[in-house]
């Protein structure tokens, strides 16, 4: 249990990385918005209270993965790295440069604390589950999590990977669904409807929670139960909001892959100032 | 050269060997580890054994997550689907981020024989040519084959081995070494030279030898590393004997005879001919008589190289 102190502060921490997320998208003018800030919340439990890492050690072999398979997110991975000082906080502006070490999907070559590099969708719970046989393997302590988006379980491999988690009894796996509803395209129900998820990784044996992901609290216990369950890998459905936290970008396929005008940024940030 | 061996056999017998060596070996395989020779790891180290079942791209996620958690990860299946199911998960987990994995597809070519054309992979070596940071092995015999698994093992970073099923004869010693980038020539000669790689080497051996009845020199080069290519042992095979005729059990588009073309285009023209599959999948028959009807055989080194020499 989180108390209320440790709530308001990892609330006005996503509020901040929330803001860091439009500051960068809006000096690159490219990239991924909407499922930026949809993932804040979840990502602001892992980096800030959750995860066991170390930024001045990033190869320390005990801690604990994050792996960002809905890569195109990664916008709101790097405001987490830069807050937790992984890197300096002003490398954000660089963001799509050329030559910069903020690709537009993660690149574990480039910058540090990145475990993975993804893009890719569906590729990203693969190599999860293979760092989480790896930790077992090497009796390391660590836990393996990968948040993926509710279009990429799309993938066939994703459930592949699901099959494989369960089969091979990855307790230190745990995977968060991102379920905004939204893809490139509209609605993933009209898209593509998988239908509901929960019952889908229950039936590959998983360990499953459906959690609201814009609340702080639940959010950190559905990652306690979900770390009490050591037999099998869990799954958290977290249902989320598209552009959570701007009302005007809120529940918009359109701003998927569209960054914010000088207009809509001073907007934005006037209303996360207001929170 | 009477003695055959199965590459896969002392691709399996090899991994047990760094299995006992390393305890960051590790392989994955997607069903097919009776074949592939996988099986003999899963039987002494269990727990080091990942069986992906019939999931190609994600076995191959799984590796280069191993990888990512400092493992030594070996993944095998039939060429067809290792470089051809899960492409797009090589180039993405493995190849861009550089990630140590080895993927050792067995099956490669039409000697896969009655399974068909669905099964022969006449194209892996020229998909796995053109991605970056990917190293490509296509060993010729038994004995290289060891000595190409112990590098790839040893080597940091992505790599691609393509075994076959048949048994094939040996050309190596059984202590050779194998250094990646690197060709070997097994058979001097300056009228022209064979350049090829995998059992084709044991076949140009052959033709060498019916060559030199008609006074025909022909030089024999070996090429284990489809990339990086051994640029300066083919230049100066060109510069030579001022002939070249590639063979390989693949596509003459973008594999060994691609890849050479290109080296000579850049640094040595000189008359090539390339023997191969001439753009055309494969179909069911025993290895043998594939290996004939598709031009693969010593007998039509020999015509090829009589062309050339008509060329020169």
């Amino acid at each position: 249990m989180l108390t209320d102190q440790q709530i308001r502060e990892l609330e006005e921490t996503a509020r901040h990385l929330r803001v860091e997320v439009l500051k960068m998208l809006h000096t690159s003018q490219s990239g991924h918005t909407g499922g930026s800030l949809s993932a804040i919340d979840v990502m602001t439990v892992l980096y800030f209270q959750r995860m066991r890492h170390n930024p001045s050690n990033p190869a320390w072999e005990d801690r604990d993965r994050f792996v960002l398979s809905k890569g195109h997110a990664a916008p709101a991975l790097y405001a987490c790295l830069a807050g937790c000082d992984y890197f300096p906080r002003d490398d954000l502006k660089t963001l799509r440069r050329l030559g910069s070490h903020l690709q537009g999907h993660p690149d574990m070559n480039k910058t540090p604390g990145v475990e993975v590099c993804t893009g890719s969708l569906g590729q990203g719970i693969s190599q999860a589950v293979g760092l989480a046989m790896a930790a077992r393997l090497a009796s390391r302590p660590s836990r393996v999590y990968t948040l993926l988006g509710d279009g990429e379980v799309q993938e066939g491999q994703v459930w592949e990977a699901a099959m494989s988690a369960a089969h091979y009894g990855l307790g230190n796996l745990c995977a968060i669904v991102d379920q905004n509803g939204l893809q490139i395209d509209g609605a993933t129900e009209e898209v593509m409807n998988v239908g509901p998820l929960g019952p889908k990784f229950l039936a590959f044996n998983w360990h499953v929670l459906e959690v609201d992901g814009h609340d702080i609290q639940a959010i950190s216990r559905a990652f306690d139960e979900a770390e009490a369950v050591t037999d099998r890998p869990t799954a958290i459905i977290a249902r989320t909001v598209k552009g959570k936290g701007v009302s005007f970008f809120e529940h918009k396929a359109s701003y998927h892959g569209v960054a914010p005008s000088d207009d809509e940024l001073e907007r934005a940030l006037q209303a996360l100032a207001l929170h | 050269m009477s003695e055959k061996i199965a590459t896969r056999d002392i691709y399996g017998q090899t991994l047990v060997e760094l299995g006992r060596e390393n305890s960051r070996v590790v392989v994955l395989d997607a069903d097919l580890s009776g074949s592939t020779k996988t099986k003999l790891f899963s039987k002494e180290f269990p727990e080091r054994f990942f069986n992906a079942g019939i999931a190609e791209a994600n076995m191959t996620g799984m590796a280069a997550g191993l990888a990512a958690g400092g493992m030594i990860p070996f993944a095998s299946t039939f060429a067809v689907f290792a470089a051809g199911r899960a492409f797009e998960q090589i180039r993405q987990s493995v190849a861009y981020p550089g990630m140590n994995v080895k993927i050792v597809a067995t099956h490669g070519g039409i000697t896969v024989g009655e399974d068909g054309g669905s099964h022969q992979s006449v194209e892996d070596l020229a998909i796995m040519r053109s991605l970056p940071k990917m190293t490509v092995l296509c060993p010729a015999d038994g004995p290289e084959t060891g000595a190409a698994i112990r590098a790839a093992a040893a080597y940091d970073g992505p790599v691609y081995v393509r075994l076959g099923r048949g048994k094939v004869p040996v050309v190596f010693d059984q202590d050779c070494d194998f250094t990646i980038g690197k060709g070997v020539t097994l058979r001097d000669g300056s009228d022209l030279t064979f350049i090829t790689t995998g059992l084709m080497t044991a076949e140009a051996l052959q033709a060498a030898a019916i060559l030199a009845e008609e006074n025909v020199s022909a030089r024999v080069v070996h090429l284990g590393t489809i990339k990086p290519i051994d640029i300066d042992l083919v230049l100066k095979a060109a510069r030579e004997t001022g002939a070249v005729v590639t063979a390989e059990e693949h596509s003459v588009i973008g594999g060994l005879g691609g890849a050479v073309c290109e080296t000579l285009a850049e640094g040595c023209p000189v008359p090539v001919e390339r023997v191969g599959l001439r753009d055309e999948f494969g179909q069911s028959g025993t290895a043998e008589e594939l290996l004939a009807h598709y031009g693969l055989t010593a007998a039509h080194l020999v015509e090829a190289a009589e062309r050339i020499l008509a060329r020169k």
